[in-house]
């Protein structure tokens, strides 16, 4: 049972970052290089906040998110608008410079240790059904479904969440309706870049944070928004969550260092397989 | 068809002789020699990104395969050098095959992601199989590459003998620019679709080019361990799967001469300024950023356009 506990722990995080993917890949059609990156920065910001400046809890939330939810739109608004030749290549090579230049910035600014972060709850070990479960997992998990669901009525029940959805179907047609799809397109990085400092923040406490997590968090989301469906929202947190199990339970059998290995073998097998995953409503392009 | 240009290659033996004949200084050797390996695996990855419209991050997977190929099956089995190159191509051909299958079916990107997961994968099983990869503190005693009765022993015989492949390298290239295959590459980046509908098997042509690059970046990698005799991981991580890539882009996409020109510049400035290291990856990112947006024909594209009226540039 343990190893369903951490699973689901980290699956958590890979879930934030896959709908994270899905969210940009659903009204731009890009995969964003730098969303493992809006990991790291929201861990670093909330360790900044959090340790070097001292604020309380509540504001040092706020400043990350309020800090990331720009960031987020800086990247659509300066670099992804500007790019002269916008073919689909060029705009991707874009997000992965974007996410060397985060890194460097990072590696500068915080150095290469990994750091610590406060945790914000008090630190409880639960036992519970043959294993036991620290009460930060059980942050972690919680945040993620409160999260999902807010988002998802998001979605289904505001103005700009069906916005997005039209987006989604056709984006075309939904500029015919009114809707403004370059601000959509803005706020889609926002979001997204919302999510991974989300992500970040409630991880750092247990992980630690450091300069390089950003790749591999990255290629993770990547593989959970792969196994449940690039684009699709419930695919994203169901492929975190069983890429996560998985991870966990093959990190119990071999030796830990291997453990990265797997995300990387699912996500082979499931392009081999089913390129659509479980739940992709558009068809991954075949050419 | 175009016809093949001279002046480029003409320039390349002038340049690769007279700096042999003229500077006798090991270090300034030894920079050459990395320029032009860094040039070698970046003028091939300029035929996956630059022509076909494939983004690879994990072409320093495919050097690792090639150096420790050599390294583990000199160093631990005594086989023949001149064989283990061979190998060591065969390896990478086979691995790339199973890795560009699945992807290059695929639009784009997952493509990069997946070669980004098998450049971290890589790393990992170098670090941890330390049985035959001596770990992370590397293997050493590779012997010096012995051909013919000749034994490329110091730095001098070895810019030669790199000089020749790179020169042969280089003049392959320049048929490739040239040849109706180029063409066809350029035509699947323009339009994957277009391409489809005018009987182009997109993703067979993708996916040999794809093994092709790798298994003559797997030749590259063989040739960097008999040159350092010493081989550690370090040399194969993430960082040098993106360097190779900002070469590539900043010397000059879908052209000849961008993946040395990125590889003269990129080796050559970092040993100017000290501490470097540190701002490294911004200046990487911010150089990629830069060219991507604003002069997508990368320094060549800009020669190109500066002297392009007087000279006629590849």
């Amino acid at each position: 049972m343990q190893f369903l506990y951490s699973g689901l722990t980290s699956g958590s995080i890979y879930a934030l970052v896959a709908i994270g993917y899905n969210i940009i890949y659903n009204t731009t059609g890009l995969i964003n290089f730098a969303q493992g990156e809006f990991v790291v920065l929201g861990g670093m910001l909330m360790y900044t906040t959090l340790s070097l400046l001292g604020l309380n809890m509540f504001y040092s939330f706020i400043l990350t998110f309020v800090t990331m939810f720009f960031i987020g739109i800086l990247f659509e608004r300066v670099f992804l608008r500007y790019v002269r030749l916008k073919t689909e290549t060029n705009l991707i090579t874009v997000t992965i410079a974007l996410a060397i230049i985060i890194r460097g910035f990072v590696m500068i600014i915080w150095g290469r240790d990994s750091l610590a972060v406060p945790s914000y709850i008090e630190e409880k070990t639960i036992p519970l059904l043959s294993g036991s479960i620290t009460s930060q997992s059980i942050l972690v998990i919680v945040t993620c479904f409160i999260t999902a669901v807010l988002l998802s009525s998001f979605f289904k029940y505001t103005k700009y969440g069906k916005a997005f959805r039209a987006c989604y179907d056709d984006q075309i047609a939904s500029t015919i309706c009114g809707i403004n799809v370059n601000m959509i397109r803005m706020l889609s990085f926002a979001v997204a870049s919302f999510l991974g400092a989300l992500a970040g923040a409630i991880i750092a406490p247990i992980t630690f944070v450091t300069y390089t997590d950003g790749v591999m968090a990255g290629l993770k989301g990547f593989a959970a928004a792969i196994l449940g469906g690039l684009g699709s929202f419930w695919g994203g947190l169901f492929g975190g969550f069983l890429l996560g199990v998985i991870e966990g339970f093959f990190a119990f059998i071999f030796p830990s260092g291997f453990k990265d290995a797997f995300a990387f073998i699912i996500l082979l097998l499931i392009l081999f397989v089913k390129p659509s995953g479980f739940f992709g409503k558009k068809k991954a392009i075949r050419v | 068809m175009k016809k093949v240009n001279l002046l480029y290659i003409t320039f390349l033996i002038i340049g690769l002789t007279s700096f042999y004949l003229l500077v006798d200084n090991q270090f300034y050797k030894s920079i050459v020699i990395y320029i032009l390996i860094n040039a070698i695996n970046a003028s091939l990855l300029n035929i996956l990104f630059g022509y076909t419209g494939v983004i690879s991050l994990g072409q320093a997977a495919f050097y690792a395969i090639g150096a420790y190929s050599t390294g583990i099956l000199t160093v631990q089995f005594g086989v023949n050098p001149i064989l283990t190159i061979i190998i060591g191509l065969i390896i990478s051909a086979i691995v790339a095959y199973l890795v560009g299958y699945p992807t290059l079916k695929l639009h784009g990107h997952y493509l990069a992601m997946a070669t980004l997961g098998f450049g971290m994968i890589i790393y990992i099983l170098l670090n941890e199989f330390s049985q035959y990869t001596g770990g992370p503190s590397g293997l050493v005693g590779i012997p010096k590459l012995t051909f013919f009765g000749f034994t490329i022993d110091n730095e001098s015989k070895f810019y030669i003998f790199l000089s020749i492949y790179f020169v042969i390298f280089s003049i392959l290239l320049e048929l490739f620019d040239k040849s109706h295959l180029s063409y066809k590459l350029k035509f699947i980046k323009e339009s994957e679709f277009a391409s489809k509908s005018f009987g182009v098997n997109v993703a067979k042509v993708k996916l040999t080019v794809f093994v092709l690059v790798a298994a003559l970046t797997s030749v590259t990698g063989s040739i960097f361990a008999f040159y350092s005799g010493f081989i550690s991981p370090v040399s194969f991580s993430l960082k040098y799967s993106i360097d190779i890539f900002v070469m590539a882009t900043v010397g000059g996409l879908g052209s000849i001469s961008g993946g040395t020109l990125g590889a003269a510049l990129l080796t050559f400035f970092p040993e100017l300024i000290s501490n470097f290291e540190d701002y490294e990856m911004v200046v990487y990112g911010t150089l990629l950023l830069v060219i991507v947006m604003f002069f997508p024909q990368g320094v060549a594209g800009i020669f190109k356009k500066v002297f392009g009226k007087y000279v006629k540039i590849g």
